[in-house]
């Protein structure tokens, strides 16, 4: 069987290059990089190699940049860590409902804690307004915490604006990159945003991985209290091999970013055209333009998302949808309900997220397989029996 | 001729692993699946516990690695809605109106031959087997639903609300079998389960009792207990905490009494000696007739053993079919404890004939 992978928002494989740079790291060179001998300096210098290759991804100087265990760490690292340094300030977050939950988790938490959070809405497009935006901002605001792109939808936050916003109001900004970060260009320099959140295996790197950018200057309280590693900013022995290999596949996403968006729409954009063209009653989900190059969310009415999803891992190809929950099956997506779909429609979706292996060949294939499964599935629907007469 | 497909429906135990070890040697192609009936991490959090006895999280792992050690794929399937809607709403509905309901047969009913199913059908399998001990046998007349061949476990009661279609796209691959050779085939395969204890309770209940789970969710009436002649004899906690028949933890002096009925207009628990437990019938409604030759005899009265709860032995009685669609049971032996919410299957040796759910015991 064909094994075809459209789940590249969840994961993506370890480059081959990437792979080769992180096994010396797993073995002739184990050395604390904190170490003054020859053994920790054989790991200090190509560590800080590395992070000068994320920091080239992002265009932030060194010292501006963390390395965590996680998207998640980052997030969580970012917004506590904000909340507790300026809980004197004030005690307001704002962020949206469509975050992923190391966002909106970490933000339940700090309303148990005695926070107050605002969570915005999204239109239909997945879209927040900055109008409801600038109107949440109180005096007590500490923080404004939005993600640059979705994972669900794909769609992009007008970051600049809201730093723009951020900063005139004199509150801190975070977003979660998580998602944005090798797929579309991000410039630190040119966003005001004073926190920004990665992870290493959404990028072709090794899973464990994550970094977080905290511009020269924004005080954050560390969640994980230890040694001086990371500037006293983030405890615990580096993970020397994880983060080379971080920086390996930072390195790649720069260079093939322009070549990679083109070949990424490409294959998108025949997905959406070939399957709006072949199956009847469906909808692509999201900003049409304003959006991620390799993600397209379409919802198939009169069937569950969780069946097709089945069905086509039957067939060879991973697909997704929602998020999923500790048994491994599936949730109803809190992003797509935000996004106004009704309860049918949002569980009738399907995440394809397209990388850099696929073709045009696998494209094709889904596009030949799919329509007779929508069909029997929605042979089963009474809903779609009503509806086609 | 490719292979026929089959969706075993896995719940971690020895029963489901068995039955999906049994179809792989026959050679099928087998695709495992668990149902996810709760939110987890919302129970998780709220609790620290992780779930009932059935279908908990850990069980799921369970399902998991003898799916993987019998190279089948597995899934997890979302069926908190349903199960929620269907299975844990009618329980606590069935015990504010009165009764005691039997929620395995809603389980069976709605998840398993309906929900589950149709995910199976539409997986493009030809079946969906679980690890029921019952068989279903082709006859000229059509499917029929029999015992397990061991009576000590036979689970037929918990199925008479399938359909003819049902029966048609459902295998029950250890219903043949006994528990001990069910068990020996788990151990002879490297079952991790083989040696699990078996669930008894109410599946979903986690808390120490079902009357624990009920006092969160219903409110709590206290009233009068009342003997079977009118005088108060003192006072209940809340109706849905007792069941017919139950003579423990009434409080009360001299006696013995044993719970009768309920009179839920005027919130009160009806006791007495035990004799009175004793019902010469029963009426019951939302009648399945599986064998309909039976339905058709049942106009006439037909002679069956109805059996009044899972671990009843069933007693020889005359079925009437009423105008309406209910039945109304006649013994031959009057039976004790029927309770109102549980289900009345009428049995003709090993087959199901059908059933239906009790609405009232008919004393006099």
């Amino acid at each position: 069987m064909n094994k075809i992978y459209f789940d590249h928002n969840a994961t993506t494989p370890v480059l081959n290059e990437v792979f080769e740079a992180m096994v010396p790291y797993l073995k002739d060179q184990w050395g604390n990089p904190s170490s003054i001998h020859w053994a920790g300096r054989g790991t200090k210098k190509p560590m800080e190699d590395a992070r000068e290759q994320v920091c080239k991804l992002l265009n932030c100087a060194p010292l501006e940049l963390i390395f965590t265990s996680s998207g998640t760490e980052g997030d969580n690292h970012a917004i506590k860590g904000i909340a507790y340094a300026k809980k004197a300030l004030g005690n307001h977050i704002i962020t949206t409902k469509v975050e992923h939950p190391a966002v909106l988790n970490t933000c339940k938490y700090l309303q148990k804690e005695g926070f107050d959070v605002t969570y915005l809405d999204v239109d239909s497009g997945g879209m927040i307004d900055l109008e409801a935006l600038k109107a949440a901002i109180t005096p007590k605001t500490i923080l404004i915490t939005v993600m640059y792109a979705n994972n669900e939808t794909g769609v992009l936050f007008p970051i600049k604006e809201i730093g723009d916003i951020a900063k005139e109001r004199g509150v801190t900004f975070h977003t979660d990159a998580v998602q944005a970060a090798g797929k579309v260009p991000i410039d630190t320099q040119k966003l005001n945003v004073d926190l920004l959140t990665i992870s290493g295996h959404k990028l072709y790197g090794p899973k464990g991985m994550g970094a977080l950018y905290a511009k020269r200057g924004v005080r954050l309280v560390p969640l994980i209290h230890g040694g001086h590693h990371e500037r006293n900013r983030r405890g615990g022995t580096e993970n020397v091999a994880g983060i080379i290999g971080m920086g390996k596949a930072a390195e790649v996403a720069l260079k093939d970013m322009d070549r990679e968006i083109e070949h990424l729409k490409t294959l998108r954009d025949r997905l959406e055209k070939g399957m709006a063209e072949r199956v009847p009653h469906i909808k692509v989900n999201g900003h049409p333009e304003k959006r991620l190059p390799n993600t397209s969310n379409i919802s198939f009415e009169f069937v569950e998302g969780e069946s097709l999803l089945l069905s086509l891992d039957m067939k060879g190809i991973a697909a997704s949808s929602g998020s999923a929950c500790t048994s491994g099956s599936l949730e109803p997506s809190h992003v797509l309900l935000a996004l106004g779909l009704s309860h049918e429609m949002s569980h009738g979706s399907v995440r394809f997220s397209l990388g850099k292996s696929n073709t045009v060949g696998e494209i094709d294939y889904l596009l030949e397989i799919m329509p007779p499964i929508v069909e029997r599935m929605r042979s089963m629907s009474p809903l779609y029996a009503g509806a086609k007469s | 001729m490719s292979k026929k497909r089959v969706v075993v429906a896995m719940s971690g135990g020895v029963d489901s692993s068995t039955a999906l070890a049994v179809l792989k040697d026959r050679g099928y192609d087998c695709v495992g699946v668990s149902m996810q009936l709760w939110d987890y991490s919302k129970k998780e959090e709220a609790s620290g516990a992780t779930g009932g006895s059935c279908c908990s999280l850990d069980d799921i792992h369970d399902a998991r690695s003898v799916a993987d050690r019998l190279g089948v794929p597995f899934y997890v399937v979302n069926v908190e809605e349903a199960f929620s809607k269907e299975v844990v709403d009618y329980f606590v509905k069935g015990y504010l109106t009165g009764r005691t309901p039997n929620p395995c047969v809603k389980c069976n009913q709605v998840l398993k031959f309906e929900v589950l199913l149709k995910k199976a059908l539409g997986l493009e399998a030809d079946y969906l087997a679980t690890g029921h001990y019952a068989r279903i046998e082709k006859t000229p007349e059509g499917l029929r639903l029999l015992k397990g061949a061991d009576p000590d476990k036979d689970q037929s009661y918990f199925l008479f609300t399938m359909t003819e279609d049902q029966l048609s796209r459902v295998l029950f691959p250890v219903g043949a079998m006994t528990k001990k050779e069910v068990r020996e085939k788990a151990r002879s395969l490297g079952v991790k389960t083989s040696e699990k204890k078996e669930s008894q309770e109410i599946c979903f209940v986690e808390e120490p009792s079902y009357t624990d789970f009920l006092s969160s969710r219903i409110e709590k009436r206290t009233g009068e207990i009342v003997s079977f002649d009118g005088q108060v004899l003192g006072a209940h906690t809340g109706l849905f905490n007792y069941t017919i028949g139950q003579r423990k933890g009434l409080g009360l002096s001299g006696g013995p009494f044993y719970v009768l009925d309920m009179d839920l207009p005027s919130n009160r628990l009806i006791v007495g000696p035990g004799d009175l437990l004793y019902s010469k019938g029963l009426v019951a409604g939302e009648i399945n007739w599986i064998n309909r030759g039976a339905k058709e005899k049942a106009r006439a009265g037909l002679k069956a053993d109805t059996k009044i709860r899972y671990r009843h032995p069933g007693a020889p009685s005359t079925v009437k079919l009423l105008e309406d669609g209910r039945v109304i049971v006649e013994f031959s032996e009057p039976q004790k404890s029927v309770t109102p919410g549980q289900a009345a299957v009428f049995y003709d040796k090993d087959e199901v004939l059908g059933g239906g759910w009790i609405e009232e015991a008919v004393k006099d």
